[in-house]
């Protein structure tokens, strides 16, 4: 017998068969049943169909891009989130509790907003003259805004419960602090920073509401594989827009396996 | 330190508070008059209006769904829970636009259920019912990630002593488990709340996007700024970015309630 079945009865009243079934339904009745779908019409055709979808130029492109640009906004989320995480753990100043206030921003802005800020301030009739609006560099920016709070959430607890007695050990033993940085906090800081990361990857590889907007949606320039899918279903294609679908769902569930993983160790 | 200090905060300076302010003073820069009559106009106050009511709809469903879940989760044995526990995850990680194709390809007329919908006169997509589920859909896992943590936490002790003094399975839930899970749950709500009012990727593409009739307030903000009208845009947009502020302080006075760090949903659908 396992210990579970050996425990008492357990003290909430929660039914498994019942409560279970109706979790199960409801997941499956909104979340399960469609994304089988989405499958289902990718390959309704078998598989040459799909490939025929996804390797079609524009598709190609779009998912390179989108590839591409989610790397290095997370590479910059991380370095960032990470100097952020330190800068709110480490330092003091006035106005600190707020900015870390801040930090949740993205996360309770609409996405569609937060697009439409970034273009007003770096669009076209920009007070402090720049211009970024339907360039790569204006989907990037609007992927940084909104996965900004991943990698800084996902460090701060970390540092926080971090001993900081290691660190004095390693200054006193002669270390800089960009040494003791590297070698001592970094390592423990590396699984919070690989899973901020990859949160920050998943959201960017699918993210929509804030790229619309400022992309300008120009094909092999500035559309994301979100955009084109929106651009597939509204023509019509509807097995192409799930084609490429696939491969964005197929990317972000192996990725958060991944790093739920990596979280573990 | 300094320089740290200075990068952080310049950085966050010019990617939210400089846009975000920028919205306001251009919002109000013709006055008052133009931004509140854009946001009063009956397309505008229905754009709202149905915002809210998929919030109303959304948010307690997933809660429900969320403390139950929650609990299989923490306080039960069964087969499939891990994998369970994995598919929670799944709409983190999905683009919006792929929920909104999804829900298509099973609830739209030509879709997996689509004849039996239309023999009994029912229509999913293009109208609220659809846009109802895409907002469940993003916003499923809140509550859920929230509550799990906490359970965790406090542990079974207190529901055990509950039970052993002839508490019913019920008053242990009501008295016992509820009132310590509460700011979990909160938080969740919260989350959930932000993440309903702002949704827009999935909402669009089951929306069909008739302006006064299944439009939302994030659809309006960009429908309006696709004609040519930034001032609708812009104050719309502020009327959002309101909510979004009003949800943030609560985030924080929750979060003090509750003393504790959070990033528990950045990390715990992970672990």
């Amino acid at each position: 017998m396992t210990s579970a079945s050996l425990r008492a009865r357990p003290a909430i009243a929660v039914r498994v068969p019942l409560a279970g079934g109706i979790a199960v339904l409801y997941l499956s009745v909104i979340v399960l049943l469609p994304l089988a779908a989405v499958s289902a019409k990718a390959f309704e055709g078998g598989f040459d169909a799909f490939w025929e979808q996804v390797t079609q130029p524009q598709a190609v492109a779009a998912l390179k891009l989108t590839l591409g640009i989610s790397l290095v906004v997370t590479l910059i989320n991380v370095v960032m989130g990470t100097l952020i995480a330190w800068v709110l753990v480490r330092d003091e100043f006035p106005g600190k509790s707020f900015v870390n206030m801040l930090i949740d921003l993205p996360f309770a802005l609409p996405t569609i907003v937060a697009g439409l800020t970034l273009l007003a301030l770096y669009g076209s009739r920009s007070p402090v003259g720049i211009d970024v609006a339907y360039t790569r560099v204006g989907v990037a920016m609007a992927l940084l805004f909104v996965t900004l709070p991943f990698v800084v959430r996902a460090v701060q607890p970390t540092l926080q419960e971090a001993d900081r007695e290691m660190e004095e050990a390693a200054a006193s033993l002669g270390a800089g602090p960009w040494t003791t940085f590297r070698k001592v906090v970094l390592p423990n800081l590396r699984p919070a920073i690989v899973a901020g990361g990859s949160l920050a990857f998943a959201r960017a590889l699918g993210e929509f509401g804030s790229v619309v907007l400022i992309s300008g949606n120009l094909p092999y320039k500035t559309e994301v594989a979100s955009v084109f899918i929106f651009g597939q279903i509204e023509n019509d294609n509807v097995q192409g827009a799930a084609a490429v679908s696939v491969v964005l769902l197929l990317a972000s569930v192996i990725l958060l396996a991944g790093a739920g993983r990596f979280a573990r160790r | 330190m300094r320089a740290l200090r200075l990068t952080a905060l310049l950085y966050l300076g010019a990617l939210l508070v400089a846009p975000v302010g920028l919205i306001f003073y251009r919002t109000f820069e013709r006055g008052v008059g133009a931004a509140w009559h854009s946001v009063t106009t009956p397309e505008a106050q229905h754009a709202f209006w149905l915002t809210l009511v998929l919030v109303v709809i959304a948010v307690p469903l997933n809660t429900v769904f969320g403390v139950a879940t929650a609990l299989l989760l923490e306080r039960r044995e069964f087969r499939g829970k891990s994998l369970l526990n994995s598919v929670i995850d799944l709409p983190f990680a999905i683009s919006p636009v792929v929920v909104g194709l999804a829900l298509i390809l099973v609830y739209g007329r030509t879709g997996w259920f689509g004849d039996w919908f239309a023999e009994h006169g029912i229509r999913i997509i293009f109208s609220a019912p659809g846009m109802a589920l895409a907002t469940i859909f993003v916003c499923l896992p809140f509550v859920v990630r929230e509550v799990q943590p906490v359970l965790r936490e406090v542990g079974t002790e207190q529901e055990e002593a509950a039970r052993t003094l002839g508490a019913s399975p019920a008053q242990t839930f009501w008295r016992i488990t509820l009132p310590a899970i509460r700011w979990g749950v909160g938080y969740g709500v919260v989350l959930s709340t932000a993440r309903a009012l702002g949704e827009f990727g999935a909402v669009a593409v089951v929306s069909g996007r008739i302006s006064g009739v299944t439009e939302t307030a994030t659809l309006r903000v960009q429908e309006r700024f696709e004609a040519f009208d930034p001032v609708g845009a812009y104050s719309a947009s502020v009327v959002l970015a309101l909510m979004g502020v009003a949800v943030l302080l609560f985030m924080n006075l929750l979060e003090r309630r509750r003393k504790r760090p959070r990033a528990q949903t950045t990390t715990e659908g992970l672990a």
